[in-house]
């Protein structure tokens, strides 16, 4: 059901592990909901030089993870902002349809771990104060999980 | 990969044996005759059918025209419980079962509340049991049908089926019981269980798939399900379909002639998986009663972690398993019968379930022993619940 390229970034899955003096740390989703996503970003003048992950979930939450670590580096605050979990995805070569809450993730830890970096230091601007980044774990699967397919025995 | 795949999933489906499908062959191509037609063909078909029928109802001791058969163990569900849902309507509306039945049954029950039914869904122990007492405490005036689960397909749990059906014969109220995961793993006599209608299904002990039965026991008021030709006695109408009624035949007498010896092998590797796994691998939890389960069940939850990607990794070394995990599910919610015994979301995530059969070997509960440690430690340092775990903080 997925990709070869979703496959490869599961079963070797880049940038795995922890940045002990990371300049951004953003963790999404929630155990409830079967995916957790933690990001740590190293980021030098406004470029981000190094990425790396941690994550609960299933193939695609790991894949997207992966992937979404390999699309940050080299891009600046700014542009990394602008990655969306459907140009995660699709750097998968996509991924299944019950699969696509699973990617929404990557977007979020981006941007969890960007606000950590600005609100560390006083980048943010008053809206983003306000918190509208920290979507819950329902609101970033609901949107998506419009199959219910059930396999069960 | 080369390598003969470890298929741990028999809970999910089996193999069909080879027997079987010789049983079958003749049906399609030489002896494909209508049943219900009168030249010799066709009444070969009618015999065949009728022998199948004399092994199903000899494998639960049940009379053969109490057997009848049915497109699948879901069909064979809907029809129970529809069946005498309907057909019971001026004595009461009142339906008794568990809240962590197969979805054949849930989704039936369900359907039935929307057209006016009151279900009662009792809530099973963290175990996985309900309690005789349960039911009987249960029942009101106007309950028609008790329906509960023989044996449950993900955590295995066997419920106390003789003594549930005793306490429904002696108030007269009808007892369905899905037995599609116990048919050819437990014993099963519906006269000793008291058991008034029973549903059972091929693919789950090597026969056919698509090929199920229904018992009702003689005198059991049941409205007719699908509507049609007069096959089944009236009760079930559309051709029969001969080749698979007849895999069920035979698979279900091969199934139940050696169960006691099949039971013994099939113990014997659940026992060392568990016992091994326990062993093993830190912060794991045994899903389901450690005794009253099905003989090849073992279902495990892994802190930390999550079912689809142990799945993936397992698949990789040609291990063949299944999870309750909401990212196998396809739902946001993982198992019901997990979240049934009380087990948190996070907890029910990291599930596995393994079910042997006839194929497996002590062989291959190496090669998984060999294979879990490693890959649940790899998946384990790759999540950030575990983090917070090594550095001495469990409460996570
Ligand atoms: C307990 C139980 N009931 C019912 C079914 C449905 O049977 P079938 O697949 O033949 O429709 C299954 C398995 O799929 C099962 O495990
Ligand atoms: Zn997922």
């Amino acid at each position: 059901m997925y990709s070869e390229k979703v496959m490869d970034h599961f079963m070797n899955p880049r940038n795995v592990g922890e940045i002990e003096d990371a300049d951004g740390v953003g963790q999404v989703g929630n155990a409830k909901c079967g995916d957790i996503m933690k990001m740590y970003l190293k980021i030098e003048n406004d470029i981000i030089v190094e990425a790396k992950f941690k994550t609960f979930g299933c193939g695609a939450a790991v894949a997207t993870s992966s992937m979404s670590t390999e699309l940050v580096v080299g891009k600046t605050v700014d542009e990394a902002l602008k990655i969306t979990n459907k140009a995660v995805a699709e750097a998968l070569d996509g991924l299944p349809p019950a699969k696509m809450h699973c990617s929404n993730l990557a977007e979020e830890a981006i941007r969890a771990a960007i606000e950590d970096y600005k609100r560390k230091n006083g980048l943010l601007s008053e809206c983003e104060m306000a918190g509208s980044c920290g979507r819950r774990c329902d609101d970033i699967h609901h949107d998506h999980n419009d199959n219910d397919e059930e396999d069960e025995d | 990969m080369g390598e003969k795949l470890i298929y741990l999933d028999h809970s999910a489906t089996t193999y069909t044996k080879p027997e079987v499908v010789e049983a079958m062959l003749p049906y399609f191509t030489q002896n494909y005759g209508n049943a219900s037609s009168i030249y010799s063909i066709g009444r070969e078909s009618k015999k065949a059918i009728e022998e199948a029928r004399e092994k199903v109802a000899a494998s639960i001791g049940a009379q053969a025209k109490e057997i009848f058969f049915t497109g699948s163990g879901t069909e064979a569900d809907n029809w129970a419980i529809k069946g005498v849902a309907y057909a019971n309507k001026a004595k009461g509306n009142h339906i008794i079962t568990t809240n962590f039945e197969h979805h054949a049954v849930l989704h039936t029950c369900q359907y039935l509340e929307n057209d006016g039914f009151e279900v009662t869904y009792l809530p099973v122990d963290e175990n996985g049991l309900i309690t005789p007492q349960q039911v009987a405490e249960a029942i009101k005036p106007n309950t028609i049908l008790i329906t509960i689960m023989f044996a449950n397909n993900e955590i295995g749990t066997i419920q106390p089926i003789a003594e549930i059906g005793k306490i429904a014969r002696e108030k007269g109220i009808y007892f369905h019981t899905d037995a599609v995961q116990a048919i050819g793993n437990v014993q099963v006599n519906v006269k000793d269980m008291n058991i008034d209608l029973l549903s059972l299904s091929g693919h789950k002990f090597y026969g056919p798939k698509g090929a199920g039965a229904l018992y009702v026991r003689k005198g059991v008021k049941l409205i007719s399900y699908m509507h049609g030709g007069a096959q089944e006695r009236g009760r079930r109408a559309s051709t029969e379909n001969v080749p698979s009624i007849v895999g069920l035949g035979k698979a279900i007498e091969l199934a139940t002639a050696n169960i006691d010896e099949y039971n013994k092998k099939l113990i014997a590797l659940r026992d060392r998986t568990i016992d091994e796994v326990m062993k093993k691998i830190p912060f794991v939890k045994l899903n389901g009663h450690r005794e009253h389960r099905l003989p090849g069940n073992a279902n495990f939850s892994f802190q930390f972690i999550e079912g689809e990607s142990l799945l993936l990794l397992l698949d990789m070394k040609g291990i063949a398993a299944s999870s309750g995990s909401a990212c196998t599910s396809g739902s946001l919610d993982p198992s019901h019968v997990l979240l049934a015994i009380g087990l948190p979301h996070e907890i029910a995530h990291g599930s596995l379930r393994l079910t042997f059969g006839e194929e497996n070997t002590q062989e291959d509960v190496d090669k998984l022993l060999e294979a879990l440690p490693t890959i649940v430690e790899r998946l384990r340092e790759m999540s950030p619940l575990y983090e917070s775990v090594k550095r001495g903080n469990q409460n996570v």
